[in-house]
């Protein structure tokens, strides 16, 4: 059998490509061979090829061994490639060297990780998955030292060697440190990767202050970032305005103007003279003139340089970057190269839609013979800070034969100007108002004659026609060569094609099958608004939900800000999060409310405007405006004296029903507002507090009698129940919490299908969680075993912390699991006692202020307006 | 005593009653809900939401919006109306603070609707 992959050609200098482009039917494999100008062993190669390929046909043989592809970097270049390139068949067995330590993910959201208002996991492109199901062998933390052209093989410093015949090198760029004096202490970071990120995070968690070098792109998100973080930040920047690449200097001034009102401290013409440290760490800087600003790290953000030396080491060619052609080839025909690595037409990029254009340039020549070639367009650019919208495409230097038109708006802090050469539009700058970018940009591309409405050009598109704004309507205007996402290159013809060949109908969809708004997601709106044209009354808005209609964030996005802009009040974090309404709803209030509980515990003073009228009054509301009281019986153990208390109450307020409830306990139906606070006097003073029936938070720990009276019983279910009751009462949580032990596998407390359930058995105690039966109906998941009771209170007691920190408002525990994955919460919970053992300190921390029963406080007075009228007027009788 | 249904009658103070929150006042007919909104604008409605009689002093206050606690019907402190797709009406009555005191009038005020 023929193994096509160890073929090796000679080589000569005049080497022209002759592409032999063979498809062998019986594999569905390409082979793209390349091989110099009339070598009599290429002759032989391609005889034997067609010999090869006829045997196939025949039955006789096939291709079994794929060719081997090298990837060097596993970024978002090499990433998109290989997507590419699998979406073209699997004429490739790949391997991947990396030498970060993780899978492929979006750098550029990494400033919404700084800032907390996205995780790590939300920026994945590629999970593990991914790698497999293409199967593809991912060395992580392996950084290739060595390329051996000749043998073709790379090595990495780890010692792993691998032979390719074709090499992807995708080293990407490396960030530029200003080498002066200091510049090698500790807290002097960079801003690059996931590690830069985390590091930054960790040295904001500290508090102090930052100094930022570099007043650019990624300087000041990472500027914003940190500011965000709670940390001082000065921003040095050695040009007289910000940005001085992307802006012009009006627009600059705005940006520092916004910048400066949160605080933060911009110094433009300022040039780093040194770094102080004390003990090897940083200190401060000094710059220059002089001045010297005290800090506690120091964030390099000068700029990036091309990552050249493995391919100079192998003697490719290298100027700025690695040169390549415009099919993505470097001076070895086996040899491409994508991304910031690269230069190509005598430029090197850092945005990422045009390494998304190598990427499919890339991968088209790697799939076979192609004229795929990769073409300098102009990139718009967008600074990732909330709140701070700037735009800016093409060229906006001035000059004789250029024009400008500028509207500016002192008031609301605008700016807009379009540069235009001979009728046409070369460049724009946006600030505040930003939504006319895209049509713009879409002219300045197109080269469209603008002569037309050039009085009116600046107003936007919306003007164009004097109606009013309808996004729709600017959609259904645009062509179909209209460019929708920058960062990928998708056209609204793409999009469009797209879902109606395969019948897309969602977001998630649209982003998987044409990456339009997979990357920045600023154009999230224009894709959904081609999919609403396109789709009509069958197009349904994404699944991920706002909180509510006062927000355009979804809960996780909201609990992540709480914690990350430290928001300790209501009115902050509608502020800070730009709430819609003044003051919420019924829905996102209660919401925001138990987030600030949960998250803050001793220093947020709960709202009870922003509770529902059940936890405002501590009963549960009835239809008929009455109320239900149900008095805690922990484990579901009654006494003689706690029932007489019981049947005297309802006797004396005479309570129309009592009733045996499903969680072991007894309700009282049928209260009148007015007569709770007695009822509970008399209910505290027979020893009885609130039973939480009402709460979304812990209502009951259902029990069977266990090893005590039952010949089956394995352990004491009813006393565990009991301690478990008592370790979490009071605990409020994102949905009510309910709990059972049962004694054993015969399972009478039904602990199989609670929110948390233990089963005991001989050996000890099994936990389990994310259990259902109401609406839905779903077996729990085993979280694992233990031996004693005390690690079963541990257990539980982090595993509640951990889905009051991360559930969403009222999702109960199933579906907060069916969210994160069990095996996750697994790891967290059970495999890693560290965190454990974190969460459940901060639960006992968070119990010393909740368990508290409400009932006595209100029947010492606290909150009497609720259960008392204003006035009772009726004895004035009011006159026919 | 005998109280005429257009007299204003003082009910409490406005310390009575919690910003976004409602007291209640009962007459021998119904119950009116008195609001104090985060503003200190006050409204009383018949505590009585249209679609299920929920008692809208037990509801949640945002703006000058109240959600009944039984159906989240979202009615209006001003007009009393229901908001957004549902339709009713609650009874609106005249309400007044005056050097911190509230009084408020038997008589429903008639609102005129678009």
């Amino acid at each position: 059998m023929l193994t096509l992959s160890r073929v090796k050609m000679p080589r000569h200098n005049d080497v022209a490509d002759l592409h032999i482009f063979a498809l062998f039917e019986s594999a569905a494999t390409a082979l793209h061979v390349t091989f110099s100008k009339g070598q009599g062993c290429g002759a032989e190669f391609m005889k034997h090829l067609v010999s090869q390929r006829a045997k196939a046909k025949m039955g006789h043989g096939y291709m079994t061994q794929k060719l081997k592809l090298v990837v060097v970097g596993n970024g978002m270049a090499p990433g998109r490639m290989l997507e590419h390139l699998f979406d073209a068949g699997d004429a490739y067995d790949v391997t991947i060297f990396n030498a970060e330590p993780r899978v492929n993910y979006d750098r550029i959201m990494l400033s919404p990780v700084l800032s907390g208002e996205k995780s790590f996991d939300d920026i994945i492109i590629h999970d593990d998955a991914w790698y497999k199901d293409n199967g593809i062998t991912l060395h992580m933390g392996a950084k290739v030292s060595k390329i051996d052209r000749e043998a073709k093989t790379v090595t990495s410093e780890n010692g792993i060697t691998e032979s390719y015949d074709k090499l992807v090198l995708a080293t990407g760029s490396d960030p530029f440190i200003i080498p002066c004096p200091g510049h090698d202490l500790d807290g002097v970071l960079a801003y690059r990767d996931l590690d830069d990120t985390n590091a930054m995070r960790d040295a904001a968690g500290k508090g102090g202050s930052a100094v930022v070098i570099g007043g650019g792109l990624l300087g000041l998100e990472a500027a914003a970032g940190l500011n965000i973080l709670g940390m001082d930040v000065t921003v040095l920047h050695l040009m007289p305005t910000l940005m001085e690449r992307q802006l012009d200097t009006a627009a600059g001034y705005l940006l520092e103007k916004e910048l400066e009102s949160r605080g933060i401290d911009i110094r433009c013409k300022s040039n780093t003279k040194q770094i102080i440290g004390a003990d090897g760490k940083v200190s401060g800087v000094e710059l220059d003139d002089g001045t010297l600003i005290k800090c506690d790290i120091v964030v390099m953000a000068v700029g990036i340089r091309p990552n050249v030396q493995l391919a100079k080491d192998a003697g490719l060619e290298v100027n700025r970057g690695i040169v390549t052609t415009n099919g993505m080839q470097t001076s070895d025909p086996d040899i491409l190269s994508v991304g910031e690595c690269v230069e190509v037409g005598g430029m090197v990029y850092g945005l990422v839609a045009p390494l998304y254009q190598m990427a499919k340039v890339a991968a088209s020549h790697l799939t076979g013979p192609s004229d795929a070639a990769f073409v300098h367009t102009e990139t718009p650019t967008k600074l990732k800070v909330t709140g701070c919208d700037l735009y800016s495409v093409g060229d906006f230097a001035e000059g004789d034969d250029r024009e400008d038109i500028v509207l500016r708006d002192a008031k609301s802090g605008t700016y807009k100007r379009v540069i235009i050469q001979d009728n046409k539009i070369i460049g724009a700058v946006l600030y505040g108002a930003v939504d006319d970018g895209g049509w713009y940009n879409e002219m300045l591309k197109s080269g469209e004659d603008i002569s037309e409405m050039r009085d009116t050009l600046i107003f936007g598109q919306a003007f164009q026609g004097g109606g009013a704004v309808d996004p729709l309507a600017m959609v259904a205007n645009m062509s179909d060569d209209a460019e929708i996402c920058g960062c990928n290159g998708i056209t609204k013809g793409t999009i469009v094609s797209k879902i109606n060949a395969m019948g897309l109908t969602t977001l998630a969809e649209v982003r998987a099958h044409t990456k339009a708004s997979a990357s920045c997601g600023t154009c999230t709106g224009l894709v959904e608004n081609v999919m609403a044209l396109t789709l009509g009354d069958d197009f349904k808005l994404p699944d991920v939900e706002t909180m509510c209609g006062c927000t355009t964030h979804d809960h996780g996005t909201v609990r992540r800000m709480i914690k990350a802009k430290e928001l300790k009040t209501i009115p902050a974090v509608m502020q800070e999060l730009e709430w819609s309404t003044p003051e919420g709803c019924a829905k996102c209030r209660p919401a925001l409310n138990y987030y600030l509980v949960a998250d803050w515990p001793g220093e947020y003073v709960d709202d009870q405007q922003s509770r529902f009228i059940n936890e405002r009054v501590h009963a549960n509301i009835q239809k008929d405006g009455t109320y239900s009281v149900v008095p805690r019986m922990f484990g579901g153990i009654t006494t003689p004296n706690e029932l007489r208390a019981i049947a005297d109450v309802a006797d004396k307020f005479a309570i129309p029903t009592v009733k045996v409830t499903g969680g072991q306990r007894i309700d009282l139906l049928g209260v009148k507002k007015d007569d709770l606070i007695p009822v509970w006097k008399d209910l505290n003073d027979a020893g009885m507090v609130s039973g939480a029936a009402y709460a979304k938070g812990l209502r009951t720990v259902k029990t069977c009698v266990g090893s005590d009276w039952c010949r089956f019983g394995t352990q004491d279910s009813t006393g565990l129940g009991i301690k478990l009751e008592r370790l979490l009462w009071g605990a409020w949580s994102p949905a009510k919490l309910k709990l059972a032990v049962s004694g054993c596998p015969r399972n009478c407390s039904e602990s199989t299908c609670k929110d948390i359930g233990i089963v005991c058995v001989d050996s000890g105690y099994e936990i389990l969680y994310g259990g259902a039966a109401g609406l839905h109906i779903q077996g729990t998941t085993k979280l694992g075993n233990v031996e004693t009771e005390e690690e079963v209170l541990e257990y539980c007691g982090a595993l509640t912390q951990y889905y009051r920190e991360t559930g969403f408002y009222l999702e109960r525990i199933y579906k907060w699991a069916d969210r994160l994955g069990y095996d996750h919460v697994k790891s967290v919970i059970y495999d890693d006692a560290e965190q454990r053992k974190a969460y459940y300190e901060r639960f006992l921390f968070s119990q010393t202020f909740a368990q508290v029963d409400p009932w006595a406080e209100r029947v010492q007075g606290a909150q009497a307006h609720e259960f008392s009228p204003l006035a009772d007027i009726s004895s004035l009788e009011a006159a026919e | 005593m005998t109280v005429q249904d257009n007299q204003w009658i003082t009910v409490g103070i406005l310390d009575d009653i919690p910003r976004q929150g409602a007291r209640r006042v009962i007459t021998n007919t119904k119950t009116i809900a008195v609001f104090r909104t985060s503003q200190d604008a006050v409204y009383a409605l018949e505590d009585r939401c249209p679609f299920k009689n929920g008692p809208l002093s037990a509801g949640i206050v945002h703006g000058t919006t109240v959600s009944c606690p039984l159906t989240n019907w979202v009615i209006s402190l001003e007009t009393g109306e229901a908001q957004g797709a549902d339709v009713g009406k609650t009874g609106v009555f005249p309400v007044k603070v005056e050097g911190g005191c509230i009084s408020l009038c038997l008589e429903e005020k008639q609102l005129q609707t678009a």
